[in-house]
């Protein structure tokens, strides 16, 4: 780590599903370049379909570039790098384990000692705010409390880059600007590299250090922007002035690109 | 939902006060059905006779192996198939179409191969009940959620802890079900075979009794097995409840 100035470093990265020249395959990505500084809070915004998520698989070590070079901390991406946490979209907690055990499993996983699993997990449930949950089931929590499950989960194992596919893709508005607060303090508090996937212009524009902008399939960054933002930031920067010429700005790159995606999906535009 | 154990239990009553009566009352023939109470002495008798303890362990005992058998089995199977998308392409039709053919008829080749006894029933009673178990530890391996699987590799979990620490007890609702119906099909397997191909265990000892016209004797052993199994699916219904209540938002 020791005089790296990017978390990761992605440099022509393609991917193609299927064979690249045989019938039905499916160029999803890029050629993608991406320089993920160190420490920063990093989201990607896009069409759907733009392969937003396939470029956090390949950051994550779920799935191999087709062409081109993936490196996490200096080091080529083979398989899930040490260092990295996932928060996926969906439900990924595990309904037969208690909130605790849930938070815990992975250091369990890693070998961790007893008594420094106890002292991760208690921290990570009180800052997730789950202290009075820890010997629940996922299935008595709302959807937002298991999202905060699967946070305190990566949490725990002191990931140095979190990787956060639309972590609050299915919850309601107010419960997203909560979150999103407790994501920023976790930001602060770890100092973790962040790359958040998200829909949600707000959302990118809130939360992030700089936002890339992808354009339709196959994905490439058609503009990163700047927020300037101070690190120690929280949703009330919504009411900014600043907040919605920067949202203004990423949905002028954005509208055109959608406008293609609804074009190919066979629904008509404005 | 709440005052169903209160309904069924109403609903068992109703219908054994109604036989009681009508037994009692000489509608139905004493030579043809004997009143619950009398099976009930029955069954008291028998069991503190110790007559037919050998026998009632026996067929426990062959359900308890049978049963064992086809979930073990069942569920390796099941894997197995899982993991070859063209060998399950081959096989799903057999499976779908699997109850369609009587076991039975395979009971001369059982007894070829195992000898009149044990052996054959407990075969016979394996061919019926593994197939349950195939097919729901391929429903549940089908069901697993895609984002569990990925959380285990994020964990950067070795294959096999993957398996046995999300996988499984991701599938546990569905394999549960196929413990459910292997145990009640190997109790059909275990006491139908007796009937045709023993000289021993509770099937064996009811077609003794019927063959011999000792009706109460035959009554209380059907009466002992109706308990047993009632008694095993209750026991399995209330796990399987305790399960999904944990399991199921």
């Amino acid at each position: 780590m020791d005089g790296l100035e990017y978390a990761a470093r992605l440099s022509g990265v393609t991917r193609v599903y299927g064979t690249a020249s045989g019938p039905g395959s499916l160029h999803a990505l890029g050629p993608v370049d991406l320089d993920l500084r160190l420490g920063e809070f990093f989201s990607v915004v896009g069409p759907s379909g733009c392969g937003k998520s396939t470029l956090l698989d390949v950051l994550a070590g779920l799935n191999p570039p087709s062409a081109g070079n993936a490196e996490f901390e200096g080091k080529p991406i083979r398989g899930v790098p040490d260092g990295i946490g996932v928060v996926f979209q969906e439900d990924a907690s595990f309904p037969w384990l208690t909130v605790a055990a849930n938070v815990a499993f992975g250091l369990r996983e890693n070998g961790t000692d007893k008594a420094e699993i106890r002292r991760r997990v208690d921290y990570a449930i009180g800052f997730m705010g789950l202290t009075q949950f820890r010997d629940a089931y996922p299935a008595q929590l709302s959807g937002g409390m298991r999202q905060r499950v699967c946070i305190a989960r990566t949490l725990v194992l002191q990931p140095r880059m979190i990787l956060l596919d639309e972590p609050f893709g299915a919850l309601d508005q107010q419960t997203r600007l909560l979150m999103g607060d407790e994501l920023l303090r976790l930001w602060r508090e770890t100092g973790a590299t962040v790359l958040l996937i998200t829909h949600s212009l707000d959302e990118a524009v809130m939360l992030s250090d700089r936002v890339g902008v992808m354009s339709a399939r196959p994905g490439q960054f058609i503009d990163v922007i700047e927020t300037g933002w101070p690190k120690d930031r929280d949703s009330r920067i919504v009411a900014a002035p600043r907040f919605g010429a920067l949202n203004g700005r990423i949905w002028e790159k954005l509208r055109a690109e959608t406008m293609k995606h609804m074009q190919t999906q066979g629904v008509a535009g404005p | 939902m709440r005052y169903r154990p209160l309904a069924s239990a109403g609903v068992v009553t109703a219908l054994v006060l109604a036989l009681e009566v009508s037994c009692r009352a000489g509608l139905l023939k004493k030579s043809t059905i004997i009143p619950p109470s009398d099976m009930a002495a029955s069954l008291w008798d028998l069991l503190a006779s110790g007559v037919y303890s050998h026998a009632i362990l026996l067929t426990l005992g062959n359900v308890a192996i049978a049963s064992g058998i086809s979930i073990a089995g069942g569920f390796v199977a099941g894997v197995a198939i899982h993991a070859s998308a063209f060998f399950r392409r081959g096989i799903e039709p057999y499976l779908s179409a699997y109850y369609a053919v009587p076991t039975f008829i395979f009971y001369p080749v059982f007894v070829v191969l195992f000898g009149v006894g044990s052996g054959a029933i407990v075969a016979i009673a394996v061919m019926l009940a593994i197939v349950a178990m195939i097919t729901a530890t391929l429903n549940g391996m089908d069901r697993i959620p895609r984002v569990l699987t990925r959380t285990a590799r994020v964990l950067r979990m070795p294959r096999l802890r993957a398996a046995l620490l999300v996988q499984l007890p991701a599938t546990t609702p569905y394999l549960f079900t196929g413990v459910r119906l292997s145990i009640a099909y190997a109790f059909i397997g275990v006491i139908a075979s007796e009937f045709i191909l023993s000289g021993d265990g509770l099937g064996y000892a009811i077609a003794y009794a019927y063959n011999n016209f000792e009706n109460r004797t035959m009554y209380g052993l059907m009466l002992l097995i109706v308990v047993v199994v009632s008694v095993v699916n209750a026991s399995l219904d209330i796990l399987d409840r305790r399960l999904q209540a944990r399991l199921r938002a």
